[in-house]
């Protein structure tokens, strides 16, 4: 996809955020905006994995250790065919596989997670076995700025500097916020690119709402025997005026007005593009 | 579910704290990006110097409780059930229990709380967990009574605790505030002679229900709240084995390792009496709206009427 078809895209699948969140009454709606563009460059430009190659060894692997910003993954997953958006209908309903964190009883899903601070490690995993086996398959794990408090995650990052892991890209979906506010303010977690670098990562930061960009910087792979992380600059919220850059949207539901003011920009901004 | 009172576990305890705050300078509310989910920015408003936050690190977090406690601090740890009793749970077993330090650890969003969230955040196993640890009481209120009872023998005992809550609006299931909380005490809270039905936490409720249910139909029903799931009331658990022929106990937890293995355990080797133990399955539990989920898994009244019901034909 070209750069304008990216953001194109992008803004749809916000709209289809928007809606299942304001339907099913449920989600983690500014955890969602912010990392959608990430997900957009993801499967629509980088990760060499269709819903037909999906689980094959070879297969690019994709972990959302955020898994709480799960409707962004059912958003792109179902619109890139690895189930009918249809299904998306009974989310958060009554025994449905589509609940609020991601799970492998879904299409297109690797891993359970949910708990914060297990993505990387089991990244590690993976890449090491693709290493074991010989595949040039690329591992891509997306993590959260306030996910970074975990201990859990420096375990991995050790482990991953330690394997030389050149096959791991982490993602930092580098927000700024989380549940109780600015991260700076929560948990200190700064400065995350010379801590990565010190664990030996080979670390970028690029524009994390613009999934061109994002596409661009997660094709450069680094000449160097090294882990890859990649900040990316996001906006908690971004698209919608009034949620971006606040905490209490983290898992907060539109009203029917919000829903529709909300709506009317998402619209407005598709038009320009 | 059912609601005739308008507040929450987390919101009484965040109020009773604040009046325990007032005469006792070391305690302390620990949170791990938890505090909205907990209730208590009204607490860390007010006493900004008395609140701790870790960030979303659960281990250190009671690691750094148990160094604050060893200190002479008071610190009552708040971060969802699931995580504290799972990610948490060496430092909860070495730097609390075995180490004797007076850490209160306070599992919010306990049991089905968090439904459609998905097993990562259930946390259905918390009491099997915990209870499997020596030195360390284990307890689940029922409503906001007990809550506030409970948490004023908490600021004043010195012994390692863990609490579960759930995330539900309580009904009452008292009438009045209590006097004190007797550790290792459990209540009779309707006397009846046909069935013993043993609940606590927010099960309690659905089991006073469903007692009622019974009662129309002729059965009557004594209900028991096993608030303390340790220490136990061994004592009175032994009487009600004496008495009743047949005892049902109904918890928000896997029937492995909960209230029911807890009461099965001390009745198994009494008098044996029959037992049945309603709870969830070993199983990842099924997603959904909390109160359909309940049904499904008969825990609703009136599966739990229905239950006793055919247990009594048995
Ligand atoms: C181990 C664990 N602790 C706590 C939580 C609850 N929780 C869900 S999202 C969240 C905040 C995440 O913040 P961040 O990583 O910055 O992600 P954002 O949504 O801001 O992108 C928390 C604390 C969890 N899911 N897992």
């Amino acid at each position: 996809m070209n750069e304008k078809e990216l953001t194109k895209k992008a803004y749809e699948l916000r709209k289809d955020i928007w809606k299942l969140i304001y339907e099913s009454k449920t989600g983690h709606t500014g955890s969602s905006f912010s990392c959608i563009d990430i997900l957009t460059a993801l499967y629509y430009d980088v990760l060499k994995q269709t819903p037909e190659t999906f689980g094959q060894t070879e297969a690019d692997s994709y972990i959302q250790s955020k898994g709480h910003a799960v409707e962004a993954l059912f958003a792109v997953l179902s619109d890139r065919g690895y189930f009918p958006k249809e299904d998306l209908a009974n989310y958060s309903g009554f025994k449905t596989q589509y609940i609020g964190h991601p799970t492998n009883k879904v299409n297109g899903i690797e891993m359970n997670t949910g708990s914060l601070g297990h993505g990387l490690g089991i990244g590690v995993g993976i890449a090491l076995a693709a290493k074991q086996d010989h595949l040039a398959k690329q591992v891509y794990v997306l993590m959260g700025d306030g996910e970074q408090a975990e201990g859990s995650v420096w375990e991995a990052a050790m482990a991953a500097g330690n394997y030389r892991l050149n096959n791991l890209t982490a993602i930092i979906d580098h927000n700024g916020l989380q549940i109780s506010g600015a991260t700076k303010d929560v948990m200190n977690s700064e400065p995350l690119a010379a801590k990565y670098e010190a664990f030996g990562f080979d670390v970028k930061t690029v524009s994390g709402n613009d999934p061109a960009a994002i596409s661009r910087i997660l094709r450069t792979k680094s000449a160097e025997s090294k882990p890859q992380l990649v900040i990316a600059q996001t906006v908690k919220g971004k698209g919608i005026s009034f949620m971006e850059n606040q905490a209490n949207w983290h898992h907060k539901v539109p009203s029917k007005e919000q829903y529709e003011q909300g709506l009317a920009e998402l619209n407005s901004r598709l038009e320009e593009l | 579910m059912e609601t005739k009172t308008a507040i929450t576990a987390n919101e009484v305890i965040c109020n009773t704290l604040q009046e325990i705050a007032q005469n006792n300078p070391q305690l302390l509310v620990l949170t791990s990006d938890s505090r909205g989910s907990a209730s208590l920015t009204q607490f860390i408003t007010r006493y900004p110097e008395r609140s701790v936050e870790l960030g979303i690190a659960e281990q250190n977090l009671v690691s750094v409780a148990a160094g604050l406690a060893r200190a002479g601090k008071r610190p009552f740890v708040f971060s969802p059930a699931a995580f504290l009793t799972m990610r948490s749970i060496e430092q909860v077993k070495v730097d609390v229990a075995y180490s004797n330090t007076n850490v209160k650890l306070i599992g919010i969003s306990g049991g089905n709380s968090y439904s459609n969230l998905g097993s990562s955040h259930h946390s259905l196993q918390d009491l099997a967990i915990t209870t499997a640890i020596p030195n360390l009481e284990v307890y689940t209120p029922a409503d906001r009574f007990e809550t506030m009872a409970l948490f004023e023998y908490l600021a004043t005992s010195s012994s390692p605790a863990y609490v579960r809550v759930g995330k539900r609006k309580l009904p009452d299931c008292y009438h009045e505030p209590w006097e004190n909380f007797q550790p290792g005490r459990a209540k009779v809270i309707r006397q009846g002679h046909d069935v013993c039905l043993i609940s606590a936490g927010e099960t309690l409720y659905s089991t006073i229900e469903a007692a009622k249910l019974l009662e129309d139909q002729g059965i009557s029903t004594c209900v028991v709240d096993l608030v303390s799931i340790k220490p136990l009331d061994t004592q009175l658990l032994h009487k009600l084995s004496e008495i009743f022929k047949r005892i049902v106990t109904i918890e928000e937890h896997s029937i492995i390792g909960g209230l029911g293995a807890r009461v099965a355990t001390i009745t198994a080797q009494h008098t044996g009496t029959c037992q049945r133990i309603f709870g969830f399955p070993d199983e990842s539990a099924i997603s959904g709206p909390q109160a359909e989920v309940f049904d499904y898994y008969g825990l609703s009244s009136t599966k739990i009427a229905q239950n006793v019901r055919s247990f009594l034909k048995d």
